[in-house]
């Protein structure tokens, strides 16, 4: 039941997500901002509506939210919660759910593709190409965590805090899966949100041509995916384990509203990279995790 | 010992920013940063010794290689013309593969040599040799005089660091070994000015038309 | 062991059968039918055979050299069912694609002469427990598919694909013939166990030039960098149906023989070990890269072999390292990796290559640049073809998952390793297998996407249609067995695992936990990949609920408000990879030329996009101009005078007799 807990709080509060940074990004520019529960207020309109499907479309277009809500949703079954190990956990479990964020891409891409917009074409291209970039990033940090853990399973790595006197080295993890938050989820520097502009999105406009219940499905399938690793972030940091179920959800809950106000704050203060420039981010991302895995294996 | 972990694996996490690096200015920067991390290095290493002996050779460090250095490098670099970026030869990323590759093998050398145990605290060798490695990197892999300027800069820091823990009598050696790397960039700061207006360029590359 | 005889007389019969019915329409029908019944008699004799049982025969043979012996083991065993079940599935399609009179209708009877050949040669190699037995074999099976390639042979390009894999496949020969005679004179006997025992006494003087001689020899016929140049030239041009039981039952008997060869050379040496994790996964990148930057569907997939056969490739090399450190669970892992994404490769990609050989013979054309839209066209073979990349590019909840979480589970159990070394590697090892992952993902997003999804790029692809429920059995049936393994992934690895145990000098006790493990691990994976499914349903049942009670409208795609686009607007193969080929310019070398008339009104313009292999550019072609240069130089003794000739054989004999007496 207590395995549960999170996974209950992790889709009911997932919408949060999105709402914080927006309001977040609205005070640095001296507005009020929306509604910090807007995003909840957009799913419910979006399951009412009807939905407009493309002449050129065929089921994929349907499928392709719905699978790739599933898969989240599965990838979030494998996260720890601050107070108590994931309901199913096993030794690689990382690379499941890191897979099951795949398939919930591929089936996007697809999805995208399926309309015959060269719009959406551009954004499933830059997707596939930066995502794939992220993948070995990813497993990078993983390895440093997975170092000295008790069981190479997400609910074994994350949680324990950043142990060892000896570990300068650890402290680069949480900094490389907030890099990899951003590319994962398209927020800025890797990608504008909010921009006007069709050329210069990504993710934004893969998803053109959804509406209605697709559309929320893709909406919420998205604070999912950023809780997802906003928790991933927080948990490689947080000793939760070590603390009192209250006190570890206290720490955890206050520990996402931080990285949530980063990711606002970044995306006040940064421009977007020139798409050619994501590369050497993730390039510079890798090569410090793998600098901290050389240490840390070293040590 | 804390300290000294800290200090070293930033002054690792430079040598790789030496490599990933695209704005000559920024690596001036860094030159300045890895001047602050190894002056702090003598107290961290050493500790507190009656003749504060240490405290001098910090002194010194950071006068020279965090402010002097840095500043003459950025004048230099204000005073010549051109293209404000790095020109690489082999590509960033590349670069960084090979940055941390250097370290592996330094990692791996230091199990191969017979050092008195208790000589170097842990890290120190692999960083030093690191630090010689990106800056031989630097100056292999990229195209401006400038560039090759830092690059030696940063091998002559992973040298003074071997030196560090030696340096538990003999700080005046440190001293002179200093004050010899200053003229020397002095004097590579005139001759960039030199080459600059030959050649109306810093890329080493067009060295070629001096052959026969 | 009855069963295996059954299956190669159906061969037989069936080769002999087509022969004598020549072109007429019959061969085409008995042909395929002795293929038929020979791999279902073999698939039967597979299943229903304990998974652990090992049979052996010896039969008379009139050569002075070697024996006629035949054995099954788990290995053997695992290895024959992509054979069978893609024998099965391809001679189906084949007879459904040569049916009617075309051009090479006279040509059928050969054709099915050499398609049963070819897989009586496979079932004779993966059972040959002699090295000359075994060479014999190999021959046959590496002879077949030069004729099965050239059935088109009046098109120059067949006709040089043919080419193409007959040197590569001699080259391999060559290295492999050298392999055994050297291992045969110093083990003085033919037999594998003799071999064996050989090697375990160290009477095998230089077995580390004996390894390299089996790993270039098998590494040929797998296709590993940077002997893959074959399989993109062959791939594309070989009718479908022969595609398809090349990629997915030929180049595993590579594997095979690789296999063979290292049980053979007795306890291994960490480098070997290293080897083959290097080239696997340098395969592996470069396969994946190269794939996703071509704009030819079969090319695209022939990459992708050159990349999954690498990942085997690693997951055996593991496996040596393992054995070298004494970790066997390191090896266990490593070993069943590998056999296991040997089958689930077989199964993907012999049904994307049908599906690719549907959509040639519909359109006409496997140019990515001219389909598009075909899933609305042709619905099955569009999803059975996406249904395919999703597991190939191995992602949950398909068995392609599994394959590459065992080698992962290898790699994780490797951390443990003593010294930092190995350690790095297996973590870098890891990281490259998530890079392969991601591209492999575009690659397929973008084979998948563009040829089947989106508007018809010609009038060809828009007039597209299925060609009945004959052409499309075979695809269905290819399809089923996927589901079917990835539903008994468990049973599927502890099959892979069975053979893995047999591998010598495995410490059973070890290799038996690490194996409990990795299945009681695929178990909990294929839960959370059937709540996966489940849940994408009900999911999908809840948005037509919800669209069904509000509505649903058809309207033209959004053009981001220009409101004339045309098919021809719509991303292509060329640009869909643009990204990624200008962060990894050297591995795909994509060129990109771009002519246009100077001025501000450019009245014409041509873009260029190819994507040259390097390999074979600068490696293999000069080297393969100079071999031709020598040889032309020596046809001053080449001058068609025929008592001259004479007079060399005869000048010869004396010489020889002269030197030796």
């Amino acid at each position: 039941m207590n395995a549960l807990t999170h996974i209950v709080a992790a889709l009911v509060l997932a919408p949060l997500i999105p709402g914080i940074i927006n309001r977040v990004k609205a005070r640095m520019a001296g507005r009020v901002g929306r509604p910090l529960l807007q995003t909840y207020y957009d799913l419910a309109k979006l399951i009412q509506k009807g939905v407009v499907v493309s002449h050129t479309a065929t089921w994929m277009l349907a499928a392709g939210p719905a699978v790739s809500l599933a898969a989240v949703g599965c990838a979030l079954l494998l996260l720890p919660g601050p107070a108590s190990p994931a309901p199913v956990s096993f030794t690689g479990d990382f690379m499941l759910a890191a897979y099951c964020l795949g398939l919930s891409r591929l089936a996007l891409i697809l999805a995208a593709l399926d309309t015959g917009s060269s719009f959406e074409g551009m954004g499933a291209s830059r997707e596939a190409a930066f995502s794939a970039l992220a993948e070995p990033v990813l497993f990078l940090s993983f390895l440093v965590l997975a170092v000295g853990a008790p069981e190479i399973s997400l609910s074994g790595m994350l949680g324990r805090g950043l142990t060892g006197v000896l570990a300068p080295e650890r402290l680069f993890v949480p900094l490389i899966l907030f890099i990899v938050l951003l590319t994962e989820n398209c927020r800025i520097p890797v990608d504008d949100p909010t921009t006007h502009l069709e050329l210069t999105m990504i993710h934004e406009v893969m998803v053109l041509d959804h509406s209605g219940p697709d559309m929320a499905f893709i909406v919420y399938g998205a604070a999912l995916k950023l809780w997802f690793f906003a928790a991933l972030t927080v948990l490689a940091v947080l000793p939760v384990r070590s603390l009192s179920p209250a006190a570890g959800w206290a720490a955890f809950l206050a520990g996402m509203l931080l990285v949530t106000v980063a990711i606002g704050l970044v995306e006040s203060v940064m421009a977007r990279l020139r798409l050619m420039r994501v590369p050497r981010l993730l390039g510079g991302a890798g090569a410090l995790a793998a600098l901290s895995l050389v240490l840390t294996v070293w040590r | 010992m804390e300290m000294t972990q800290y200090l070293l694996v930033a002054l690792v996490c430079v040598n790789l920013a030496y490599l990933a690096v695209t704005r000559l200015i920024t690596l001036t920067r860094i030159t300045a940063v890895q001047g602050l991390l190894l002056a702090a290095m003598p107290l961290a290493v050493l500790g507190p010794d009656p003749h504060s002996h240490a405290l001098i050779l910090s002194l010194g460090v950071f006068a020279i290689k965090a402010i002097g250095f840095p500043w003459l490098l950025a004048r230099t670099l204000s005073r010549l013309s051109g293209d404000p970026v790095v020109e690489p030869y082999l590509g960033f990323n590349l670069s960084l593969l090979s940055g941390v590759a250097g370290l592996l093998f330094s990692l791996w050398l230091e199990t191969r040599l017979p050092f008195p145990p208790g000589l170097f605290p842990p890290l120190l060798f692999p960083a030093a040799l690191t630090s010689i490695f990106s800056g031989l990197a630097l100056v292999v892999a990229r195209r401006k005089a400038i560039t090759q300027v830092i690059g030696y800069l940063a091998a002559d820091n992973g040298i003074f660091l071997l030196g560090v823990p030696l340096a538990q009598g003999s700080v005046w050696l440190e001293l002179s070994v200093l004050l010899d790397v200053f003229v020397a960039v002095f004097v590579m700061g005139i001759a960039l000015h030199h080459i600059n207006k030959t050649f109306e360029s810093i890329d080493v590359g067009r060295f070629c038309s001096l052959r026969d | 062991m009855e069963w295996l005889g059954l299956s190669l007389a159906c061969y037989l019969i069936g080769a002999i059968c087509a022969v004598a019915c020549g072109g007429r329409e019959a061969a085409n029908r008995l042909g395929p039918a002795g293929a038929l019944a020979g791999s279902l008699a073999g698939l039967a004799g597979v299943l229903l055979s304990p998974a652990s049982a090992a049979s052996h025969i010896v039969l008379p043979w009139g050569l002075p050299l070697g024996a006629f012996s035949l054995g099954l083991d788990p290995a053997s065993r695992l290895f024959l069912l992509p054979v069978y079940v893609l024998g099965a599935a391809a001679a189906v399609s084949g007879a459904s694609a040569l049916a009617g009179h075309d051009a090479c209708s006279d040509r059928r009877g050969t054709h099915w002469f050499f398609f049963n050949l070819l897989l009586l040669g496979l079932s004779l190699v993966m059972t040959a427990r002699d090295a000359v037995c075994f060479l014999i074999a190999w021959e046959i099976m590496s002879l077949a598919p030069f004729f099965l390639i050239s059935l088109h042979d009046d098109e120059s390009e067949v006709r040089e694909a043919a080419w193409i894999y007959l040197v590569a496949a001699h080259i391999g020969a060559a290295c492999l013939i050298a392999f055994f005679t050297l291992a045969m004179v110093q083990a003085g006997g033919s037999s594998f166990e003799t071999i064996a025992a050989a090697a375990g006494d160290g009477r095998l003087t230089a077995p580390a030039l004996l390894f390299l001689l089996a790993l270039a020899g098998f590494a040929a016929k797998i296709g590993l960098f940077p002997f893959h140049i074959w399989l993109p030239e062959v791939y594309p041009t070989a009718p479908s149906h022969v595609t398809a039981v090349m990629s997915a039952g030929m180049i595993n008997v590579g594997v095979y023989g690789l296999w063979r060869a290292l049980e053979m050379l007795g306890p291994p040496v960490a480098w070997q070990g290293w080897l083959l994790v290097g080239l696997g996964l340098v395969s592996a990148l470069f396969g994946i890269l190269r794939a996703q930057g071509l704009g030819g569907l079969k090319r695209l997939l022939a990459y992708s072999s050159v990349e999954n056969m690498g990942l085997v490739c690693l997951g055996l090399g593991l496996g040596l390292v393992g054995r070298a450190a004494g970790d066997d669970a390191v090896a266990m892992l490593g070993l069943c990796g590998a056999l296991f994404h040997v089958l689930s490769h077989a199964a993907f990609k012999g049904l994307l290559f049908l599906c690719a050989g549907e959509v040639l013979l519909v359109v006409g054309s496997v140019r990515i640049a001219h389909l598009g839209g075909l899933a609305k066209r042709m619905p099955l073979v569009g999803g059975l073809f996406l249904l395919a990349a999703a597991g190939i590019a191995g992602l949950p909840p398909l068995s392609g998952f599994i394959g590459e979480l065992v080698l992962a589970l290898a790699m994780l159990a490797g951390l443990d390793l003593p010294g930092l070394l190995p350690k790095v590697g297996m973590a870098g090892a890891l990281a490259a297998l998530a890079a392969v992952g991601g591209f492999a993902l575009a690659a397929f997003a973008k084979a998948g996407g563009l040829s089947f999804l989106g508007q018809p790029r010609t009038p060809a692809a828009a007039k597209a249609q299925s060609r009945g429920r004959l052409a499309e059995a075979p695809l269905v049936f290819l399809a089923v067995c996927v589901v079917l393994a990835a539903l008994f992934a468990p049973a599927l690895l502890s099959l892979a695992g069975q053979a893995a145990l047999n591998f010598p000098g495995m410490d059973l006790a070890p290799a038996r936990a690490a194996l409990t493990m990795a299945l009681a691990t695929t178990r909990t994976v294929c839960l959370i990949s059937a709540a996966l499914v489940v849940l994408a349903a009900a999911l999908l049942l809840l948005r037509n609920r919800l669209t069904a009670a509000h509505g649903r409208r058809a309207a033209p795609t959004w053009g981001c408000a220009y409101t004339a686009p045309t098919a021809r607007m719509q991303y292509t193969a060329g640009s869909f990879v643009e990204p990624t080929a200008r962060i990894m310019p050297v591995p795909m070398g994509m060129t990109i030329q771009l002519d246009m008339d100077p001025g501000l009104f450019p009245a014409r313009a041509t873009l260029t996009v190819a994507t040259p292999d390097a390999v074979k550019n600068r490696f293999f072609t000069p080297i393969f101009e100079a071999v031709a240069r020598g040889c032309d130089a020596l046809k001053v003794v080449q001058h068609g005078r025929v008592h001259l000739y004479i007079l060399y054989v005869l000048a010869t004999v004396v010489a020889l007799l002269a030197w030796k007496l």
